[in-house]
């Protein structure tokens, strides 16, 4: 199979997720969409990869997971710790930091 | 043990009593930590008895000991270390600090006894002796400008030792920027020595200077000027003495210790140090006699109208030192050094007289309100007549033998000289004047209420109140006691003002022109390369000055003793009649006033200008207002970004990234 097909799905996703990280304003459907572009550049790497004949972009993928893994686990920790304090589960609403 | 190491001892009590009592104070009950300064200055008295006793034992030639205890600063060609200079000089002047401080810290413990700060009061006092006896001992200027400074703070913090009371802190605050005035002035005395010889040290600038300076040298001369200012200031002369009479806001033993036998007496001795710089610089020995005898004659009239009593006795003090600058700048060094010892004797028991009346006003200080204390407190009466009749220099006392000294040694000058022995003669007829004056006016007359219940056995209790303004005060920590003491009751008291009392009668032996003359010869190896040893005036005429000294004092006391008890009609008349002369003189010649117009409106003028127009319109308006609108208006693209949205956020990121991704495509291709 062409690698390409790979890079178009992979290019796909990656704006679908895009999309929903711009659109949506629950931060656990961003969260869900951020998920969505990390694991299109996970596809992009392991066609590449295999395209190239070598593994380092599947160890970059790995190590991809393994950030994400970690992003999760800190941004679930935030989103829990706003229905604590009842906060608007919200992203537009959360903008104190303007400048 | 040598005599540089008793020296170290001489250093060391007081500080170890000052860090025992000042850290310790807590663990020392009652009294104890008055018992324990006063040993400590006991030990510094003992070892400066030692270093006399090994002074004498050394050849004449060889009586100027450095002992030092290590290099302090040690660059190209310049070395500084801590170290000890001791010699006939200092030896007198240790004897006399620590002596008379001894006896004062023995009166302290029964006039502290009911103040709260008890402890803090002899934690200070037994640092300003620290600070006194590291200034006299020092033997370069870096240590001299160390105990200079630490004994203008000790000033400053015992004068405001009731410091709750307002008074009594501005006159703290007036001591020590004045006193600041005259550090600044040693420094940069200092500095133009140091620039001209390379050294800091006395004994290298003694030796060079006559290589590197000329006779009246300009850097030198003014070298001596700014060491004046120094020691004017700290000597409470013209035109810095302002802030000696506020001090008396102090309690009275600090009074008696430091604004009268001990700190004010600090110039004369660097002038007396200094005396090679001096006679090199005979302008400056000029100015500095001319302006010595200004203060003794100024002083001395102001003393007549006073009528505060510790402040009579303030301004006879600085009187006084007025004529021992005079001798040690005309070069009679061993009278003016004389009459720096027999003072410190009669003015710490005049001071301690004083405080026994004032315990027994109850705290009241105006000459007015005192009268017919003789048969109430007789042992003060015997012991303030004592002091009062030396200081008037009455024949056979201690100050007839020392001060009129000086007045013929000057005289002997010459010239310009006698005119200012004349102005000391006749400041010498106020002095017994006013002398006569607080004597007649405190124990002779009508007894007042306070001296009749004292003769009844029964102390006066004023109210709590500052003297001077009428507050109200409570006699918690930072006021006076609850309770007053007087010398007739408390022991320790009787045998610090005993020995005092002794010394100012017999002190005078140790000067009797042409028969004992101890001190001089005592002093002699320090000022043998004077070249004013010569001027000497022969015997008969030190006693010719003596007899005529002695004659004013008999006739001032006289009229003092016809102005306040034969005839006290008289002296209401003589005072509306000079009704003028008298508005000045209890006004102080207007210096304050004057000082307040020429200088402090003046500066707090230019400080309000400073305040309201350059700070709020320079400073605040184009300084800080221009950097703030300049920021604000280049960062306002900055913050415009800044929405705080996420969603926004990220779709900036990613318009971004496609942009850089879009630009490298087309770059490439």
């Amino acid at each position: 199979m062409d690698t390409s097909w790979f890079v178009v799905l992979s290019a796909f996703i990656f704006c679908i997720g895009a999309a929903g990280v711009m659109s949506r304003r629950s931060p656990l459907v961003v969260l869900l969409c951020l998920e969505l572009m990390l694991n299109a550049g996970n596809l992009a790497l392991i066609a590449f990869s295999r395209m190239l004949g070598n593994g380092d972009g599947q160890i970059f993928a790995l190590i991809v997971m393994v950030v994400a893994a970690c992003e999760v686990v800190i941004g679930l920790g935030i989103i829990v710790g706003m229905f604590r304090r009842r906060l608007p589960i919200d992203v537009d609403e959360m903008s104190e930091l303007r400048g | 043990m040598n005599v540089t190491d008793w020296g170290w001892v001489v250093l060391g009590a007081p500080l170890v009593g000052t860090l025992l009592i000042a850290l310790g104070w807590r663990l020392l009950p009652g009294r104890s930590a008055g018992w324990l300064g006063s040993a400590s200055i006991g030990v510094s008295f003992l070892a400066s008895v030692g270093m006399l006793l090994e002074l004498v034992d050394r050849p004449e030639d060889s009586r100027a000991l450095v002992g030092t205890a290590y290099t302090y600063v040690e660059t190209a060609g310049f070395e500084a270390d801590l170290s000890i200079l001791v010699d006939p000089l200092s030896v007198l002047m240790c004897l006399v600090v620590s002596g008379v401080s001894f006896l004062i810290h023995l009166y302290s413990i029964s006039y502290m006894t009911s103040d709260q700060g008890f402890a803090r009061f002899f934690a200070y006092l037994n640092f300003f002796v620290f600070s006194m006896l590291l200034l006299i001992l020092a033997a370069n200027f870096v240590l001299l400008i160390v105990g200079w400074a630490f004994v203008g703070a000790a000033s400053y913090l015992l004068i405001s030792f009731w410091y709750r009371r307002g008074t009594a802190t501005a006159a703290g605050i007036k001591a020590f920027v004045i006193n600041v005035i005259g550090d600044v002035g040693l420094v940069i005395g200092a500095f133009l020595l140091f620039e001209a010889t390379g050294a800091l040290d006395y004994a290298s600038i003694f030796e060079a200077a006559p290589e590197v300076f000329v006779r009246d040298d300009g850097q030198l001369v003014a070298a001596c000027l700014m060491i004046l200012v120094g020691a004017f200031a700290k000597s409470a002369q013209l035109p810095l003495h302002t802030w000696l009479p506020d001090a008396m806001e102090g309690p009275t033993p600090v009074s008696a210790l430091i604004h009268a036998a001990t700190m004010v007496t600090a110039g004369v001795y660097l002038i007396a140090r200094m005396h090679p710089l001096f006679e090199l610089a005979p302008t400056a020995a000029d100015v500095s006699a001319i302006l010595g005898t200004a203060t003794l004659i100024f002083a001395a009239s102001v003393a007549l109208a006073a009528t505060d009593l510790k402040r009579v006795i303030a301004y006879s003090t600085m009187s006084q030192i007025g004529y021992m600058i005079l001798g040690v700048s005309v070069g009679a060094y061993g009278a003016g050094l004389f009459h720096l010892m027999t003072h410190a004797f009669f003015k710490a028991l005049l001071f301690m007289g004083a405080g026994s009346v004032i315990a027994a006003m109850g705290g009241l200080q105006s000459l007015d309100r005192m009268g017919g204390f003789r048969k109430a407190m007789p042992f003060t009466f015997v012991t303030f007549t004592i002091g009062a009749l030396a200081l008037a220099g009455f024949p056979l006392f201690s100050g007839f033998f020392s001060k009129d000294e000086i007045l013929a040694y000057t005289i002997e000058r010459g010239g310009m000289y006698a005119i200012l022995g004349v102005v000391g003669y006749i400041a010498a007829l106020m002095t017994a004047f006013y002398a006569g004056r607080m004597v007649f006016r405190v124990f002779f007359g009508a007894a007042v209420p306070e001296a009749r219940e004292l003769e009844n056995g029964h102390m006066a209790h004023g109210s709590h109140a500052n003297p001077a303004t009428g507050e109200e005060e409570d006699t918690d920590v930072g006021f006076p006691g609850p309770e007053h003491h007087v010398a007739e009751r408390e022991w320790p008291m009787k045998a610090a003002m005993a020995p005092l009392a002794l010394l100012a009668v017999v002190a005078g032996v140790l000067g009797i022109p042409g028969l004992t003359e101890t001190l001089e010869h005592f002093l002699e190896p320090t000022f043998e390369d004077s070249r004013y040893a010569e001027v000497h005036p022969s015997t008969t005429a030190e006693w010719v000055g003596l007899a005529v000294g002695g004659l004013f004092a008999i006739l001032g006391l006289a009229a003092a003793y016809i102005y306040f008890m034969r005839d006290p009609a008289r002296r209401v008349s003589t005072r509306e009649r000079f009704a003028g002369v008298h508005r000045v003189l209890i006004n102080k010649w207007y210096f304050d006033e004057i000082f307040d117009r020429s200088i402090v409106r003046p500066v707090a003028a230019f400080g309000r200008f400073g305040r309201f127009v350059v700070e709020s319109t320079f400073v605040q308006g184009v300084l800080v207002g221009g950097t703030v609108g300049i920021v604000r208006a280049g960062t306002s693209l900055a913050r415009s970004i800044q929405t705080g949205e996420l969603r926004s956020y990220a779709a900036l990121l990613l318009m971004g990234v496609s942009g850089l991704i879009l630009y490298f495509l087309i770059v490439s291709s």
